[in-house]
């Protein structure tokens, strides 16, 4: 009845009606959007026609489609918030599919609009027509396409609630011009996460695995914590809750490289990253613990190694929201289907109110200082050559105190900044771990830089994937997003030549970039600042240069090119056959099935 | 690995809170044979999107139909016939419960017991004797002529897939040209519903 009666009275009211670009401009603001990154086409004309009679929502004009997408994940990756992206059909929507595929991989909440052809003309190979849904379905957590303004506001509303609730992701919403351009009713957010008839997360956890949680911790001998970025997508209370259970327990922790920040890198507890380039002591604790409390981590095979080899000895505790995480790549002996947040609370208060004796850990961490005692990190810097890690290590040290932003490319020194920024809040760390994404951080870094605007964004970057998405310095330079292009140039792609030289006997093929651009100059034709060093002593000074120029930067730092990422766990192997050392590698050579693994 | 097994309605094989699986069942290695129903928002791509899912992991589907079963409502009923390891049908019923217009996601092999049909027109060209024998097939198989020339019958045959299969054996030497199945449709035997709580 209330339904019919607000009909009726739209039809008394016209007013009420708007027109598809203004209904979904509505749907935004009333989602809480600030910012939309996008680049305008002939689809989604009206709505930027819409966008241009207002002033709620900016828009940032991105350099190629992938790169608005990108930019969104590093914006909700800063926030919390859901990133918004707005492109044009056809060729829009494809250039968006790497940037949807790494928010799907990396559970980071999106919602992208793209433009379609009239719906007419859909199926007809129109000019620049793509089947947006059905290219987008695998990459995506849901896909709508809206063939009616009277469900826009609807489905924008359920597209922001999908990509935020549960395991977020992104979530695209197609809309064919007809559709920007015709008449529809606005309808309200939805009242509750409740009010989906189908898709409604379970986030509280059983109380029965809790229970039986706290009762295998409390028994552990040699437990393990092994967090993931589902701790940091879960928000403040999941981080605060995790470390009080830490403070609790006394147990280490270990995190993925997604989870970086949840847990304070500069406690005693820590023991730094796991997975392939991971250190030793976490590595190695994972393989010996006798408990391991997987929180928001999916057992990925970049943390895992050889499946059949890890962690022999231990029961496992699997918290996470999506049920498909669970029993997916290692069978666990206790699952909670949970929100992490809301799960490690019930973890804190059921371990308060357990009084069963305990048995100490001492022998644990003597163990665990003795694998610390390895100084796995360890490299010299030494020479007139700089030392990638040093860079790092250097750059890290000097901004710190301002609380940065780090993103990062993909490869070598996506590795080194994991192992050498020692994070100690969370949402500082923006890098794209699931797909690995070269050319992913300097657009990331863009979208934190505009969702931050005082703040300190660096992205520390390797030359060859800095290169994939040079153009949104020209964005950068645009929206004043004073971003920091930290591009450690060894001339190569540097992991790829680390796996030539460790698989294919040193025959570098095509890794190599000749005929790479002068960075300074670069910079200089986008109107940014340019910096170069390749001297170790004029090295904290170039930096110190670089965050104290008030716009974008680009500093190149001419580093050791044959500088190789450890401790490494070779493909196929275990965590307790790490590779420490260029001479251990030459004496572990990866053979049989690990060739064939990526 | 080895052989597919079919799997049986074994007593309560999961544990008593969401996502808890016994790990020895976990670890079995053998390949079973599962039939899972799923109860869907009958909307656009709504297939696509569980065969797309299904071809993307890889998954083994034998057999996979979808019809209307409630169109006040708008419900689609999915049955498909799959198998794999333990593990791999948990993975299955996970991945089906992810999608967003999936309502419900039923493992009927191990809510156990339940009756699966499926239906098969089977047309047959012969002539002289084999005509005899052919419709001596049909009555032990309880099939139904539902076309019939001097040169030929269509059989429509009903039963579960063991069934249709050896129907369709015996028509072979008999002069069989073409076959057209429709998959399974399930359903879980007592009183208990899919409809009463989905709405």
């Amino acid at each position: 009845m209330a339904a019919r009666a607000a009909a009726l009275k739209a039809e008394d009211h016209p007013e009420e009606f708007m027109s598809g670009a203004r209904l979904i401009l509505k749907a935004l603001e009333d989602q809480g959007v600030e910012v939309v990154f996008g680049y305008p086409g002939g689809a989604v004309l009206p709505i930027y026609d819409e966008l241009f009679k207002q002033n709620r929502i900016r828009h940032i004009l991105v350099r190629h489609e992938q790169a608005a997408v990108h930019a969104a994940e590093g914006y909700a990756r800063s926030t919390g918030k859901v990133g918004c992206v707005l492109v044009t059909s056809g060729p829009g929507a494809t250039n968006a599919v790497t940037g949807l595929t790494d928010a799907l991989m990396d559970s980071t909440p999106i919602v992208c609009l793209t433009g379609q052809v009239p719906t007419h003309l859909i199926g007809n190979d129109a000019f620049q027509e793509a089947d947006t849904i059905g290219i987008t379905r695998p990459c995506t957590k849901h896909n709508y396409l809206v063939r009616d303004a009277e469900q826009l506001a609807r489905v924008i509303h359920e597209a922001f609630h999908v990509a935020r609730t549960g395991r977020p992701g992104p979530v695209v919403v197609d809309i064919p011009k007809d559709v920007s351009m015709g008449q529809g009713r606005y309808a309200p957010p939805l009242q509750s996460a409740s009010a989906h008839k189908t898709y409604r997360p379970r986030t509280a956890p059983d109380p029965r695995a809790i229970r039986e949680a706290v009762a295998l911790m409390a028994r552990a001998k040699r437990p393990v914590f092994y967090t993931g970025g589902g701790v940091i997508n879960s928000g403040a209370r999941a981080v605060a809750a995790l470390r009080e259970l830490l403070a609790l327990t006394g147990f280490p922790i270990t995190s993925t490289l997604m989870g970086l920040g949840a847990y304070p890198a500069d406690q005693d507890q820590w023991l730094g990253m796991v997975g392939m380039h991971g250190t030793f002591e976490a590595n190695l604790a994972m393989h010996g613990c006798d408990l391991m409390i997987a929180v928001g981590a999916r057992f990925d095979d970049r943390v895992t190694g050889n499946l059949a080899l890890f962690s022999p000895g231990s029961r496992k505790i699997h918290i996470d929201i999506d049920p498909s995480s669970i029993n997916k790549n290692v069978v666990v002996d206790v699952p909670v289907v949970a929100d992490c947040g809301e799960a490690l609370e019930a973890l804190v208060a059921a371990w308060k109110a357990e009084t069963a004796p305990r048995p100490g850990l001492a022998a644990w961490w003597r163990q665990v200082a003795e694998w610390r005692g390895r100084d796995c990190l360890h490299y010299e810097q030494k020479g007139p050559v700089i030392k990638p890690q040093h860079a790092i290590q250097r750059l890290f040290e000097i901004a710190k105190d301002r609380d940065p932003f780090i993103c990062t490319e993909v490869g070598q020194h996506q590795m080194w900044a994991a192992q050498f920024c020692g994070f100690t809040r969370a949402n500082r760390w923006i890098t794209s771990g699931g797909l690995g994404t070269m050319g992913f951080g300097l657009p990331a870094a863009i979208g934190a830089q505009i969702a931050h605007p005082d703040a300190l964004v660096i992205d520390i970057a390797g030359e060859a994937s800095a290169l994939m998405n040079i153009q949104e310095l020209s964005t950068a330079v645009q929206h004043k997003a004073a971003v920091k292009l930290f591009i450690i140039n060894n001339q190569y792609m540097g992991m790829v030549r680390q796996w030539q030289e460790m698989l294919h006997g040193a025959r570098y093929a095509h890794s190599y970039t000749e005929a790479l651009p002068d960075f300074v100059k670069l910079a200089e034709a986008f109107g940014c600042a340019g910096l170069r060093v390749s001297d170790p002593a004029r090295l904290d000074g170039t930096i110190r240069e670089m965050l104290e120029i008030p716009g974008p930067v680009v500093c190149e730092v001419a580093v050791d090119p044959a500088e190789n990422c450890f401790p490494m766990i070779p493909s196929g192997k275990a965590h307790n056959e790490m590779i420490l050392s260029a001479q251990d590698a030459a004496a572990k050579r990866i053979t049989g099935e690990g060739l064939a693994l990526v | 690995m080895g052989e597919t097994r079919m799997a049986k309605f074994e007593e309560a094989p999961h544990s008593i809170y969401e996502g808890m699986v016994p790990v020895a069942r976990l670890k079995d290695g053998h390949v079973y044979r599962h039939v899972i129903s799923l109860l869907v928002d009958n909307e656009a791509g709504v297939l696509a999107r569980v065969s797309g899912m299904i071809s993307g992991r890889g998954y083994n589907i034998e057999s996979l139909t979808v019809a209307e079963i409630d169109r006040d409502r708008q419900l689609s009923r999915i049955n498909i016939a799959t198998s794999g390891t333990r593990q791999v049908i948990e993975q299955v019923k996970a991945q089906l419960g992810r999608l967003v217009p999936v309502h419900e996601v039923r493992d009927l092999t191990d809510e156990g017991p339940c009756v699966a049909r499926e239906l098969a027109l089977v047309k047959v060209a012969c002539v002289g004797e084999s005509r005899a024998e052919a419709l001596k097939c049909c009555e032990i198989f309880r099939a139904s002529v539902v076309d019939s020339t001097p040169q030929s019958f269509v059989f429509e045959v009903i039963g579960d897939t063991a069934k249709v299969d050896a129907f369709i054996d015996l028509m072979r030497p008999l002069g069989l040209v073409e076959v057209s199945r429709t998959g399974i449709a399930a359903i879980a035997r007592g009183a208990a519903g899919f409809l009463k709580d989905s709405n």
